[in-house]
């Protein structure tokens, strides 16, 4: 069998037939689509609900107000906290995962993929049920004699930061498993026979080496969970504002989308600068072994 | 999946790590589990059989119209756009892994959009859209928001198909005088179905699952099945959820156990 990289592809001058129809499809449904939300987001909202296009800057002036800074804070906030704990939560696991018997990994690895097709929905309200009034946490609690009153630990910051870091596990353990998969574990043998601390091979020799995957990891997390506020609704009673909570209510309730579109640019700018760093550092990993080899 | 690093000596890990792994597949798990014991759980503090085991919260599910109507509309919305993003995906996943034309860069690209966009802003984009377009909010509607964000999903899972494909077989047919018409449907396509299949199992599932995208594009009365979920946690915790909790799980762990049988390896958006 050839290599695939060394075939000879017809090279066209058009795209050909079949590629036409998904061309089209992403055209039409997604380009054109977030191209209006660009452009809404610098019109306003008119006087009977309708939209006057008038080129003004009024609804990003609009989002640096406090208010509305304070909510991306607390978004910010949330994401960096899930992506932190999925991150050390996750890479133990991927470890014990990635070191694991051929056939014991593979049953590992269905238990966490399970989860992670599992509605979102079913899982938060799942951790509503365990944590609530009656719930098995509270009579064993109550059973043992460890409180005497129900704690209500629904509609806490422990409940978001369960359902979140549960929701998004997943994302972290799947790419750190693939990093460290293909990690070399001699490496690690032979900096402790050099005299390295088991600190310093954690810090000096795998972290370094499997950075790729915490870095795809930490993006695959703080992504989605920058504009996640189903999760916080449900188990938080959605006592802190999100950037979620704010766009669909300018959406479906308040009616003002240009805000609405200029808030979400927002929101996409910040995803998209953390995509930028991510590049970077991966390129600079490329860059990196590059010249590693060429020494 | 095996490795070439498969047969070389792997460290054990130590203590802490695998503590923290139990923990994970504890915070994991158990609610799951709760929510599936609870389900079967009969009323705690009614007249009859206190804590006895009972399947009435499951005929309660079965015999509520709009569970019934949530649960049709989320199989007819799956099932429109998995047919849609399928044909769409696997066509141009053909014409990506196999030609080289001018833009296949950006058009991979614009691929990977739907993948890293926060589902937000695709929902919203779309609601503008549709509402300039004059579509009607509906099971249409909805059909077409799953399959944007699905094609690009089955694109991804038939190209890592075609990738690893043997094209030395097309040649062989060719050689022996199939036509290309021939040579596709009677070598080509058999040997990608897997992969179509994964792609098509994935773009049920997501559709299925998918809950944001769908309460942007949905409109009012056409709840899917998470939707009319989401509602009905809103009012609180009851035994009827959990029924229908653990029937969406039980559907979920069947279709994972497909998608795993025949492809082991490719996960969703890996």
């Amino acid at each position: 069998m050839v290599p695939l990289a060394e075939r000879i592809r017809p090279v066209l001058k058009t795209p050909p037939l079949l590629v036409i129809p998904a061309i089209g499809w992403f055209f039409w449904f997604l380009l054109i689509p977030l191209a209006i939300v660009m452009v809404y987001s610098f019109a306003t909202k008119g006087t009977y609900g309708g939209i006057v296009f008038n080129f003004t800057s009024e609804n990003y002036v609009r989002a640096t107000d406090w208010i509305y800074v304070r909510i991306f804070w607390n978004s910010l906030k949330l994401a960096s906290l899930t992506a932190f704990s999925c991150l050390v939560i996750g890479y133990p696991m991927a470890y014990v995962l990635a070191t694991a018997r051929p056939k014991f990994r593979s049953i590992l690895l269905m238990l966490v993929v399970i989860p992670f097709w599992t509605n979102f929905v079913v899982r938060a309200y799942a951790i509503k049920v365990l944590l609530g009034e009656n719930g098995p946490v509270n009579q064993l609690g109550m059973g043992l004699g460890l409180f005497i009153e129900p704690i209500i630990f629904v509609n806490s910051a422990f409940s978001v930061w369960l359902g979140m870091v549960t929701n998004y596990l997943p994302f972290m353990v799947l790419p750190l498993y693939v990093a460290l998969e293909k990690f070399d574990f001699s490496l690690l043998e032979a900096a402790k026979d050099l005299g390295a601390t088991s600190w310093d091979v954690l810090w000096r020799v795998l972290i370094p080496l499997t950075r790729a995957g915490i870095i795809t990891g930490f993006i695959f997390v703080f992504t989605p969970a920058l504009g996640e506020f189903v999760i916080p609704d449900l188990l938080g009673g959605a006592r802190t504002m999100l950037i979620g909570n704010l766009v669909t209510e300018q959406f479906l309730k308040t009616r003002d989308w240009p805000f609405g579109s200029a808030l979400s640019l927002i929101l996409i700018l910040i995803v998209m600068v953390s995509l930028l760093i991510y590049l970077r550092t991966e390129y600079k990993n490329d860059q990196d072994q590059a010249t590693a080899k060429g020494v | 999946m095996k490795t070439a690093l498969d047969g070389k000596p792997r460290p054990r890990p130590p203590l802490i790590a695998k503590a923290i792994t139990c923990f994970a597949f504890l915070i994991l798990y158990v609610p799951l589990f709760t929510l599936v014991i609870f389900s079967f759980l009969g009323p705690i503090d009614g007249p009859g059989s206190p804590n006895g085991w009972t399947l009435q919260w499951y005929r309660l599910v079965f015999s509520n119209r709009q569970i019934l109507d949530a649960l049709s509309m989320s199989v007819w919305v799956g099932v429109w756009s998995t047919l849609g993003s399928t044909t769409l995906g696997t066509c141009a996943a053909l014409a990506i892994e196999r030609t080289r034309f001018p833009g296949r860069k950006l058009l991979d690209a614009v691929t990977h959009v739907p993948l890293i966009m926060p589902e937000i802003v695709l929902g919203l984009a779309l609601l503008i859209w549709f509402v300039m377009l004059r579509i009607t909010l509906g099971s249409f509607s909805i059909i077409l928001a799953h399959i944007t964000f699905s094609i690009s999903y089955v694109i991804i899972t038939v190209k890592a198909r075609l990738f690893g494909f043997d094209e030395s077989l097309e040649e062989a047919a060719r050689d022996l005088g199939a036509t290309p018409w021939q040579t596709f449907w009677r070598v080509t396509f058999p040997l990608i179905l897997p992969g179509i299949m994964s792609g098509a199992l994935m773009a049920f599932t997501l559709s299925f699952d998918d809950f944001l995208i769908t309460f942007f594009t949905a409109g009012v009365g056409s709840d899917t099945l998470p939707l009319k979920i989401y509602a009905m946690i809103k009012f609180g915790v009851s035994p009827e959820i959990n029924a229908l909790s653990t029937l969406m799980m039980g559907a979920t762990l069947v279709l994972v156990m497909v998608f795993f049988k025949p492809s082991s390896g490719s996960a969703k958006g890996a």
